[in-house]
């Protein structure tokens, strides 16, 4: 008996001596360590939900003088002006915002979701192996580099080298400016996973429809990307979530503190997150109703980011094609 | 009867299109990638020097520098990189070698990726509620301080603020609140990285180590962790290269844009590059922007360095693990 090591498993359970008795003690520690560090990223998650329901709460019951409410949630949804500031009273009509990231966010979308399709085709159909690596690696620095970086971009590039050479009508701050750069900022993200998903297609699909005569855009046209289509509709919508919540961009590009209600690509536009950008970096008295919509807004743009990654998650669930 | 030079017929010139269509996409993100690398390096070269990068800021752009920025994402990083790191591993751990295929993982699974889709500028709002007002802990009144006194083994309070060991509560918005707020932003990316890391140890090796007796808990640390750890590192290091760029939720729990020295202890106010960089570019005036553009070549260039160094640790720490 004693000649056993001691940590063998065979020694029956009374027998056990006391490092084995530890040992288990020790095992049931380490596991529910992990269990809590795990727990962390679910309480991370209902943080952000119950502070920003908490404080949108405290927002809509805030009461004037009167004794009125400050902010309807009626208002809030219907009213077609955001001007916190410049009006009397001041008007809270979330559209102008929810429509200045839609239109920044459609620019974006427009420039980069066909051509990072294309690219992803051209890297996993096309490209020679070395051309295909290089071009993974130059995308890979696109996708590294800092979003303040593509506001510079977009203000001293963007700006007045493409758009203000073609109309006049562009000033310094513009929606298509902040689109275009936030396009590029996507682009990598839509390349790279529509790739992937393009890679994931077995190389027999491709063989039959060649070898019943197709050509080879015919084959990557009718068979390759429709198999691979769950893949790269979720990597347009991820691409999508990453452009609503794009902050450093829009907060240099897109325009001012003037937010507006329009779809001309060449006015001034306010984001939800440009208008959080401009609350916080000012000196809105915290618990006053301007600070205090930044949170409504907050918890706008966390909705349409969730509902996003929630329909990305279905339809990869739904529809993806496995193959073995 | 085939003519000599057949003309294309219309689908493979339909091909031809294609291609053509696809290779043009790719040279277009290459351009954006170039003329953004070019007109930054234009812009930016001349007010590259020494004297720039050991100054502070300064009203006048000739003489203002990236000290207070660079110190700051130095200590902000490493914060970062001290809490998300560790976390992201043990999360990664438990999902595949605790909780694998349970319905538990499913759950948790759909809340990472949700969490990786949370824009950045939300977890500002959370970070400043938690951290650097610690849900209004003493709200109004003067904050709690201690520091410890390490040579005497015991703690001053109220602390000593130019002690490296003061710590108040709530933080307010110092170098540990700006790090921790980081942390929660690149956690998510972590947890994924590792996870993948996991995940490409073949099944054979844990087989192996199971058979001879081992306990979970030992077969994920001395075998399934070790043949994954290269990987987890360059996942890390790419997570904390993203940390590093963050600028929006810093700003939201109220870092600072005009600060004056570098940080002494984890309380210090702070400013990080990349708030910097946001600071000059909004600014009208030309020769903000080209220094601007000098911060964005100092930023770059210690973002090159990170991926060169993520590439270098997964080919030389690598080995192949093909059953």
């Amino acid at each position: 008996m004693t000649s056993l090591p001691a940590s063998t498993p065979f020694i029956s359970p009374r027998a056990r001596p006391v490092r084995v008795r530890l040992r288990a003690v020790f095992e049931w520690l380490m596991e529910s360590a992990l269990f809590l560090v795990t727990g962390l990223s679910v309480i991370t998650t209902l943080a952000i939900i119950v502070i920003l329901v908490h404080e949108t709460w405290k927002f809509f019951t805030m009461r004037g003088a009167d004794g009125q409410l400050l902010v309807p949630v009626k208002d809030f949804l219907t009213d077609s002006m955001w001007s916190p500031l410049l009006s009397n009273p001041p008007r809270f009509g979330v559209a102008s915002l929810v429509s200045g990231t839609l239109l920044v966010t459609a620019i974006a979308a427009a420039f980069a979701l066909p051509l990072g399709l294309l690219t992803a085709v051209y890297l996993s159909e096309y490209a020679p192996r070395r051309v295909r690596s290089l071009l993974k690696s130059l995308l890979e620095i696109l996708a590294g580099i800092p979003t303040v970086v593509y506001g510079f971009f977009a203000l001293t590039f963007i700006t007045p080298n493409l758009l203000q050479p073609i109309s006049g009508s562009f000033g310094t701050h513009s929606a298509m400016s902040a689109g275009i750069a936030v396009g590029i900022m996507i682009l990598p993200i839509v390349s790279s996973l529509a790739e992937d998903a393009l890679r994931a297609v077995p190389q027999s699909l491709r063989d039959g429809s060649l070898a019943l005569g197709s050509t080879k855009a015919e084959t990557i046209l009718r068979v390759v990307i429709p198999a691979a289509l769950s893949g790269i509709v979720a990597s347009f919508l991820l691409a999508i979530t990453r452009a609503i919540g794009e902050t450093m961009i829009v907060a240099l590009a897109a325009g001012g503190g003037v937010a507006q209600l329009t779809v001309d690509p060449a006015a001034q536009v306010q984001t939800m997150t440009a208008y959080m950008v401009q609350v916080f970096l000012g000196d809105a008295p915290a618990g006053g109703v301007e600070y205090q919509s930044s949170y409504a807004v907050a918890f706008t743009l966390f909705a349409f980011t969730f509902v996003m990654t929630w329909i990305g998650a279905l339809i990869l669930r739904r529809y993806r094609e496995v193959y073995e | 009867m085939t003519r000599p030079e057949a003309p294309l017929t219309s689908r493979t010139r339909m091909s031809q299109v294609v291609l053509i269509a696809c290779a043009l996409a790719a040279f277009i993100a290459v351009t954006a990638l170039a003329s953004l690398l070019l007109s930054i390096a234009v812009e930016g070269t001349g007010s590259l020097s020494w004297k720039f990068l050991t100054s502070f800021a300064s009203r006048k752009a000739a003489s203002a520098g990236i000290l207070a920025p660079l110190a700051g994402s130095v200590w902000v990083c490493a914060i970062c990189a001290f809490v998300a790191i560790p976390m992201g591993i043990g999360t990664a751990l438990y999902l595949e070698e605790y909780a694998k295929k349970s319905r538990l993982q499913g759950i948790i699974q759909l809340n990472i990726s949700n969490l990786a889709g949370v824009p950045s500028i939300v977890y500002g709002l959370l970070a400043l509620a938690v951290f650097v007002r610690c849900f209004g802990f003493r709200s109004g009144e003067t904050p709690l301080s201690f520091s410890v006194d390490w040579s005497a083994m015991r703690i001053l309070s109220p602390g000593d603020p130019d002690s490296l060991w003061f710590i108040q509560i709530p933080f307010g918005s110092g170098v540990l609140a700006g790090g921790l707020t980081l942390a929660l932003v690149v956690l998510p990316i972590m947890i994924t990285a590792s996870q993948e890391a996991l995940r490409a140890v073949p099944k054979s090796l844990r087989q192996a180590a199971e058979a001879l007796g081992s306990t979970r808990w030992q077969v994920a640390w001395r075998v399934t962790l070790p043949a994954a750890l290269p990987t987890m590192m360059t996942g890390a290091i790419l997570s904390i290269s993203r940390a590093l760029g963050e600028a929006a939720p810093l700003l939201v729990i109220g870092g600072f844009l005009m600060v004056m020295q570098t940080p002494t202890n984890l309380m210090s106010d702070f400013t990080v590059l990349p708030m910097q960089i946001y600071n000059w570019s909004g600014r009208p005036q030309e020769e903000f922007h080209r220094i601007a553009a000098a911060a964005i070549i100092v930023q770059l260039a210690v973002l090159l360095t990170f991926n060169a160094l993520a590439i270098f640790v997964r080919q030389s720490f690598q080995k192949p693990l093909q059953s």
